[in-house]
């Protein structure tokens, strides 16, 4: 029962599939026309695209026109086949990122038992498709460009892993949509009225999470594998056309993809943080879309606000920020969590 | 289709046999060459670095010049004085007014003139502006090639007050062509002075945002402090100039050691140094020397006498027979002009020393050991226009 409509297994099967289309193009381009286009364009005092429809908001179509129509040029001495199944990979990771994330009571598109050890496990995936593009590519700078990801991944990665754990201890379960309800239903040392929010009670974890992030998606202090000033565009640098936006969305759509996860364990997914409201009302199908899109636009501008603000980390600093400044302080967030888990 | 003659199949020859010898030289022992450039987004323009690499670590590097050669030493042998100017405006497009004063005092002092003091410090009022203009984008260059895009906007943004300055005094934004032997070509517009010192509170606002959001970000120091040092005594052996000279301790500006005629030796300001030598020293020097140019044009603008603008000239200009060197501080470094004189309407032979010819050939000294993204830190604070260069 969806909305009041009975609907048979195969019909919610469909609208499933369809959904996390629109799930991965919809944050994605809501992403690239707000922030792309529009904020970083007030941030350095221009207007921003403002020609093709109102404001520039078809601009986006316009790019898409474009990119369809050019030449896809695969470079003489590029391993071929890898070289055109990169871009896949990297698109395919955001789709399957959001298979794990509720977006209402029912409105979800796999309901797995452990979802966040599920989503930690895929959205790596997407660094095999950078380097398989940086190896295959046949340039240098792809090719560093594309060890860079690779390098980056064992970097982030275990900051990202533990900082989950703490979410994970305090709701005491894997699955997302149990999580949400954890969060709405918790209390914040007795005071129920706002639920808990893990933003309030994991606050360290958030930070650490989103740093991470940051650097999982290749976002601007953390964008060595890209590095436009020093590798040209690195692992994106030989591919045009069709496969240049596969790359161009996939970038978008992840971000997306980790805002929504964010949202989900930090700020309460789609529920409101409100103790009255009924979680299983129906109305949330309706709306926990939308409060899902406004709590992933308020995360992605903090991604991109980011991005276009601060310079670029080297290499070797990545490493030794990730060892000796974020892994111990989620190691004892971890500890302090439990401690006060077992003691309330 | 043109028929390709032997001649031109010969320089093709040559030019292929030139870049293989750049190529095997690295090839045949181990490790990787990258080739960064003629086309490559840290060397604005086509300047070509070859790093040998071993991983990231840079085990050589070798700057290639010259895919921007236009010869300007040759061409200035069949222009006339006056014409000479526009040819050399464009040897460094970012600071063009600067490029003519040298030339012209060294006409001048072959031909035993002297502008008359008006003149002059008009002529130092835009020459500083032409500093402003260069250095300020340097400031969101260097932010730029460090990863941060938006400081590079605000450069773009309040370097065009500085632009409007003096496109509104001389006519051309890029390319003023307005320094003339004996003077210049025309006075300052009306109202021309309360709206440079306008354009200067901007400029300060301008430095106090860069030192907020790029100097003071422990991401930009951590990415510039202590990559590329240079000490003093290197630096004196590769002949460097400027800022990067300064940036490693030396006092030595030939706006205050050189006197040549113009007017800063009659305002007060400072020498800006600082001991380090490294990567960010050269950012702040820089950053520092914004803010002391400022100071210097708002004093010029309280001072500047009044008078003609133009000493008595002849109508057609022939320089009596002699050599005359003359340097001047450039936005870039040390820039000057040796000219030869036969007695004729233009120069027998030029020798221009550009200031970012020296200072990039530190590079491979410099470069040796750092790590990729270190190449570009230190590509962008030695700060070099491919103009300035190849010229």
């Amino acid at each position: 029962m969806i909305l009041g409509v009975d609907l048979s297994y195969w019909q919610v099967s469909v609208l499933r599939s369809l959904g996390i289309l629109v799930a991965v193009l919809l944050p994605a381009g809501t992403f690239v026309y707000v922030f792309l286009f529009k904020m970083v364009s007030f941030m350095q005092s221009r207007l921003g695209p403002m020609e093709a429809g109102p404001f520039g908001s078809m601009q986006l179509l316009a790019e898409v026109g474009k990119f369809l129509q050019k030449e896809d040029i695969v470079p003489e001495r590029a391993d071929r086949r890898l070289f055109k199944l990169a871009p896949y990979f990297v698109v395919g990771t955001v789709l399957l990122v959001y298979l794990a994330v509720p977006f209402g009571p029912d409105m979800y598109f796999a309901n797995l038992k452990g979802g966040v050890f599920y989503i930690l496990a895929v959205s790596s995936i997407s660094s095999l498709g950078v380097l398989m593009a940086g190896w295959s590519s046949a340039n240098k700078y792809a090719l560093i460009g594309g060890l860079r990801a690779a390098g980056q991944l064992i970097a982030y990665e275990l900051p990202l892993v533990l900082a989950v754990v703490g979410v994970i201890i305090q709701a005491g379960t894997m699955n997302l949509s149990e999580i949400v309800s954890a969060q709405a239903g918790g209390s914040i040392f007795g005071f129920d009225g706002i639920g808990n929010p893990y933003l309030l009670t994991q606050f360290i974890a958030f930070g650490i999470f989103m740093i991470a992030v940051q650097a999982e998606l290749g976002q601007t202090p953390f964008d060595m594998p890209i590095a436009e000033s020093e590798l040209v565009t690195g692992y994106i640098t030989e591919y045009s056309g069709l496969r240049f936006l596969l790359f161009f969305i996939g970038e978008f759509a992840s971000a997306g993809a980790f805002a929504a996860v964010a949202a989900t364990l930090f700020l309460g997914g789609w529920a409101v943080p409100a103790a009255w409201a009924d979680l299983n009302s129906n109305w949330f199908n309706l709306f926990g879309p939308l409060i899902m899109l406004v709590k992933m636009m308020i995360l992605g501008g903090l991604i991109f606000f980011v991005r276009f603000t601060f310079p670029r980390f080297r290499e070797d600093q990545l490493q030794k920020l990730a060892w000796t400044v974020l892994i111990p302080i989620s190691l004892v967030n971890i500890l302090a969590t439990t401690i006060l888990k077992v003691a309330f | 289709m043109t028929a390709i003659t032997d001649r031109q199949k010969l320089a093709y020859a040559n030019a292929q046999a030139a870049d293989g010898r750049v190529n095997i030289e690295f090839e045949t022992d181990q490790g990787m060459t990258l080739n960064m450039g003629p086309q490559h987004p840290a060397t604005h323009g086509t300047l070509r670095v070859i790093v040998k690499l071993d991983g990231e670590q840079v085990i050589d590097c070798e700057p290639v010049m010259g895919y921007m050669h236009r010869g300007y030493e040759k061409l200035t042998e069949v222009r006339t004085y006056p014409q000479v100017t526009t040819l050399v405006n464009r040897i460094d497009w970012l600071g063009s007014f600067a490029n003519e004063v040298p030339f012209i005092l060294a006409a001048e002092k072959l031909m035993d003139v002297q502008a008359p003091p008006r003149a002059q410090w008009i002529r130092t009022i835009l020459f500083e502006l032409s500093r402003l203009g260069n250095v300020s984008l340097f400031v969101g260059d260097m932010a730029l090639h460090i990863g941060a895009i938006s400081a590079a906007f605000y450069a773009l943004r309040d370097r065009e007050f500085v632009l409007n300055q003096i496109e509104a005094a001389t006519g051309g934004r890029f390319h003023p062509n307005f320094d003339r032997i004996g003077g210049l070509k025309d006075d300052l517009p009306k109202g021309w002075i309360a709206d440079t010192k306008a354009c200067m509170n901007k400029i300060r606002d301008f430095c106090d945002e860069m030192e907020t959001l790029v100097e003071g970000n422990e991401i930009f120091q951590a990415r510039t402090r202590g990559i590329g040092v240079i000490p003093a005594d290197i630096a004196l052996q590769f002949g460097l100039s400027g800022a990067n000279l300064r940036a490693s301790g030396i006092d030595w500006d030939l706006r205050r050691d050189q006197p040549v005629g113009l007017a800063w030796n009659e305002v007060d300001w400072n020498v800006i140094t600082h001991p380090d030598g490294d990567s960010f020293a050269r950012f702040w020097v820089r950053l520092q020397e914004i803010r002391e140019s400022t100071s210097i044009i708002d004093q010029l603008l309280d001072g500047l006498p009044s008078g003609p603008i133009m000493a008595k000239v002849p109508r057609i200009i022939k320089v009596p027979e002699g050599e005359a060197w003359v340097a001047t501080e450039n936005p870039l470094g040390e820039m000057g002009y040796y000219v030869v004189s036969k007695g004729d309407l233009g120069p027998f032979r030029t020798k221009i020393r550009t200031a970012s010819f020296n200072n990039l050939s530190i590079l491979p000294w410099v470069c040796r050991g750092v790590l990729v993204p270190d190449v570009v830190t230190i590509l962008a604070s030695l700060y070099f226009i491919l103009g300035d260069i190849d010229r």
